[in-house]
């Protein structure tokens, strides 16, 4: 099983096709700094992050391609985190 | 390329024989059941210790006043008891030795996935004793925060910091290093035919607790890190005076310690799952919801660390956030509890010293379970909190259900890590004189905690006098106990009749074994197809 | 770590599915170290709202475009010696590897100049300027090094990672069909790259 593992071999355009998209979301990220959105310039420049590491995670770092096991993985870990923070700001936002 | 145990021509790359001798072929061994060793011996030494500051420190209590010790020798003793116990002991204890050496064999497999990483960690874990242990003899005085280093006082305090904080940041790398160790072994090198519903209860508890060890342990990580950059650079992470928040620091340590608390409780849950089908000669009552109640354990415990800061200053909406989830999170132990019992319902029990040690975890740990649901409910523990009860419950639960278990553990599987057995009828006397002194130790605790008696004072006022030297006595019981227990265990190694295969008539793949197990456990990787407790 | 590489090994146990699982999970435990900063550098933002904006304008935000650039250029440079190791193609592997390596390189002095630019306008940990400023300010900044500089250890480890991984390509230890080390090097990259695309919005880009 571990033969299909290693046997598929990503194409270099692929990395350059993500390359050139993780950049592209890079110069939005910084121009929409440049605008004062108000409270959304942090939201954006966020969900511009998470994509960009979607894309790292997916692409790059081959889970796509892996075992569905790898995805489910890193997905809980992330949304371990996630609760982490939200329980944490429970005292925060309400202190 | 496929994962591949090639059949051995030659020399394996277990054999340790061919290339040292002597100490070295221990401390340079890759094989998980020499590791397993290593880490037992190691534990036993530092456990004396740290159980002989715990007996002086009863001793300093025994009457008001300075006894034997003043406040400042007090203060440190018991930051090194708790350090040497949590960090050294408690926390790496089940999974490093009797996960190392049992997890393997009872999954068959030959060795953990990553031998040479397993040996790293047991060398970091002495390193890291060593950076810790250091802080009592360099410097401007040993430690005096407790073991879990408060801001701000852990950056104010003239005393020798740096060594004990750094000490428990490195031994975070040998818990994270055995717990990816112990995931990649049962994800990948089950015998054949055991599925993950076909695997004994140990491995499964020892799985539960190596994720909480990868997901947990970087957080105190870096939390100690960030008291290191305070003390060394004032960046003022936690520092009132430099806009830090000192609670925020309470959060972060106990995103780590109190899941830490299930890394300790976890693994005896796994033992004590072994025992009890093994002596009642029945299969284990409700294997999967053991199973479930683990993982259950493993991610709730997560999410309830702000019980132990219910007197912080924390927002009242997260005071009740987590005194909810910390009554989620007694649930599927109060499951394993029932599932125990009705395991013993109407079987033939082989009543034996790790049996008794089984059922003595179940009196102890619903104790200190019991006091846990008083101390997670909001108005009780401003009561109680920081206070004598506080030290009896976690005594009840870690020491009593951890410490238990590890004793359970031993007697269970000593014929099979020593070829040799115990004296049994020696082995019951220390029990039942350890059990009473136990009970007689921390029973009055939770008195005079409800009566008001602060916990880390070495003075109180004539009040308290009477339980305290109750207590006291016990100590001392207790520790006359633990002396009968250890030594004929230590005796025994040598003089011990010789062990069989299956003493105890386990059904366990580690009991199909020669006892001691040859270098490789099997010399052909079983197929499981049964059942890990398949009694009918 | 390993005092047995000298020797032969007859039969060693080979996983590399078990090899990458241990990896992902190694991966895990940084991401929560980081994550634990995370933490703190949002419940510190969250209480100082304006100092954080204040104090994140003295940042140059060129110089952290062109270390998200230079990072997301080595990236897909490391993703790419992998497909050129399954290809066998040894030359090009040690080829896009000597790349990220300098790509790394580059990240790492132009850090240099950043910090020490920082420092010679004396905002560092302790300094009198930070001592004078709000204790947002100050925050911002101790969480700004400490951040950073954590992250900038990971790029040293990851380049030492890296050159030894060359190491064992020249030496046709890594092969085509052989080659677990050099995908978990590249996930350890991947990961430091990753830890940067948050790093990059949160300190550089909240003006």
């Amino acid at each position: 099983m571990e033969k299909d593992q290693h046997t598929h071999i990503v194409k270099y355009k692929t990395y350059l096709y993500v390359l050139i998209a993780l950049l592209i979301m890079t110069f939005i990220s910084v121009a929409v700094t440049g605008i004062d959105l108000g409270p959304y310039t942090v939201t954006a420049a966020l969900l511009l992050a998470s994509f960009k590491s979607i894309l790292v995670l997916l692409i790059f770092m081959h889970l796509k391609f892996d075992k569905k096991f790898y995805g489910i993985m890193v997905a809980s870990v992330f949304l371990l985190l996630a609760c982490v923070i939200v329980i944490t700001f429970m005292d925060y936002l309400y202190r | 390329m496929s994962e591949t145990v090639n059949q051995h021509t030659e020399v394996s790359y277990l054999e340790y024989k061919g290339r040292f001798k002597g100490l070295f072929a221990w401390i340079f061994s890759t094989d998980h059941k020499r590791i397993g060793l290593l880490y037992l011996y190691s534990m036993l030494v530092l456990f004396s210790v740290a159980a002989l500051l715990g007996l002086a420190m009863k001793i300093e209590l025994i009457a008001p006043g300075k006894t034997i010790m003043d406040a400042q020798t007090y203060n440190s003793f018991f930051t090194l008891h708790g350090i040497t116990m949590i960090f050294l002991i408690v926390v790496p204890g089940l999974p490093a030795v009797f996960g190392n050496f049992f997890l393997p064999i009872m999954i068959g497999a030959k060795d953990v996935a990553f031998p040479k990483l397993n040996l790293l960690s047991w060398w970091i874990y002495i390193i890291g004793a060593f950076i810790a242990l250091s802080a009592q003899f360099l410097g401007d005085g040993a430690p005096d925060t407790g073991w879990t280093f408060y801001a701000p006082y852990s950056f104010r305090t003239g005393t020798n910091m740096l060594p004990a904080v750094t000490g428990a940041f490195v031994l975070g790398f040998s818990s994270i290093a055995t717990g990816i160790n112990f995931i990649v072994t049962v994800h990948r090198m089950r015998a054949p035919g055991m599925t993950w519903m076909k695997m004994p209860l140990f491995p499964w508890a020892l799985y539960g607790t190596s994720w909480i060890q990868v997901l947990a342990t970087p957080i105190v990580g870096v939390t100690l890190l960030m008291i290191v950059l305070e003390r060394t650079m004032q960046i003022g992470f936690f520092d009132p005076a430099l806009g830090g928040d000192p609670i925020l620091y309470q959060h972060l340590f106990w995103i780590y310690s109190h899941p830490a608390v299930y890394i300790m409780i976890l693994p005896a849950m796994g033992v004590i799952s072994e025992i009890i089908p093994t002596f009642a000669r029945k299969t284990i009552f409700g294997y999967k919801a053991i199973v479930v109640s683990t993982l259950a354990i493993a991610f709730v415990g997560y999410f309830v660390w702000g019980h132990h800061m219910f007197t912080s200053g924390m927002s009242g909406t997260a005071l009740y956030t987590f005194s909810i989830l910390t009554f989620f999170v007694a649930i599927p132990s109060a499951i394993k509890i029932f599932n125990w019992v009705a395991t013993l319902h109407k079987a033939s029990i082989d009543i034996q010293t790790p049996f008794l040690w089984a059922l003595c975890f179940l009196f102890v740990f619903m104790v200190g379970g019991l006091s846990g649901m008083v101390l997670g409910a909001l108005s009780t523990n401003v009561h109680l909190h920081d206070t004598a009860f506080v030290v009896a419950h976690f005594h009840f639960i870690v020491f009593g259900g951890t410490g238990y278990a590890f004793f359970g553990a031993i007697h269970y599987w000593y014929p099979k890590m020593f070829g040799k057995m115990y004296d049994k009828s020696w082995a019951n006397i220390g029990l039942a004189i350890f059990f009473t002194g136990f009970n007689t130790l921390y029973l009055p605790m939770f008195y005079l905690g409800m009566t008001g008696m602060p916990r880390r004072y070495y003075d109180y006022v004539d009040e308290f006098h009477g339980p305290n030297i109750v207590s006291s006595l016990g100590a001392l019981l207790m520790i006359s106990g633990l002396i009968i227990i250890i030594t004929n265990l230590v005796r025994s190694a040598k003089y011990g009749a010789p062990a069989e295969a299956d003493p105890w008539q386990g059904k366990t793949l580690e009991w199909t074994v020669a006892s001691p197990p040859s270098l490789e456990n099997f010399e052909k990787i079983p197929t499981v197809t049964k059942h890990p407790y398949g009694y009918e | 770590m390993d005092m047995n590489d000298h020797q032969v090994h007859i039969d060693e146990h080979r996983d590399d599915e078990g090899a990458k699982t241990g990896m992902w999970i190694f991966i895990f435990t940084e991401l929560l170290l980081f994550g634990g900063l995370f933490i703190a550098y949002s419940v510190y933002r969250y209480l100082n709202p304006l100092a954080f904006h204040l104090a994140a304008e003295e940042l140059d935000t060129t110089l952290g475009t062109i270390n998200t650039v230079i990072l997301l250029v080595s990236s897909m440079t490391i993703a790419m010696s992998i497909s050129a190791m399954q290809y066998k193609n040894k030359k090009l592997t040690l080829i896009f590897m000597t790349i990220t390596l300098l790509l790394a390189l580059a990240f790492m002095v132009n850090k240099y100049f950043e910090w020490s630019g920082k420092i010679s306008h004396g905002i560092y940990p302790g300094s009198m300027t930070l001592q004078e400023a709000s204790r947002g300010e100050l925050l911002f900044f101790g969480l700004y090094y400490a951040m950073t500089g954590l992250h900038a250890l990971h790029i040293v480890i990851g380049m030492a990672f890296i050159g030894y991984v060359m190491h064992l390509v020249i030496k046709n230890e890594v092969q085509h069909d052989n080659f677990a080390i050099l995908e978990n090097s590249g996930l350890y990259w991947h990961l430091v790259d990753l830890i940067w695309i948050f790093l990059f919005p949160l300190f550089y880009l909240i003006t």
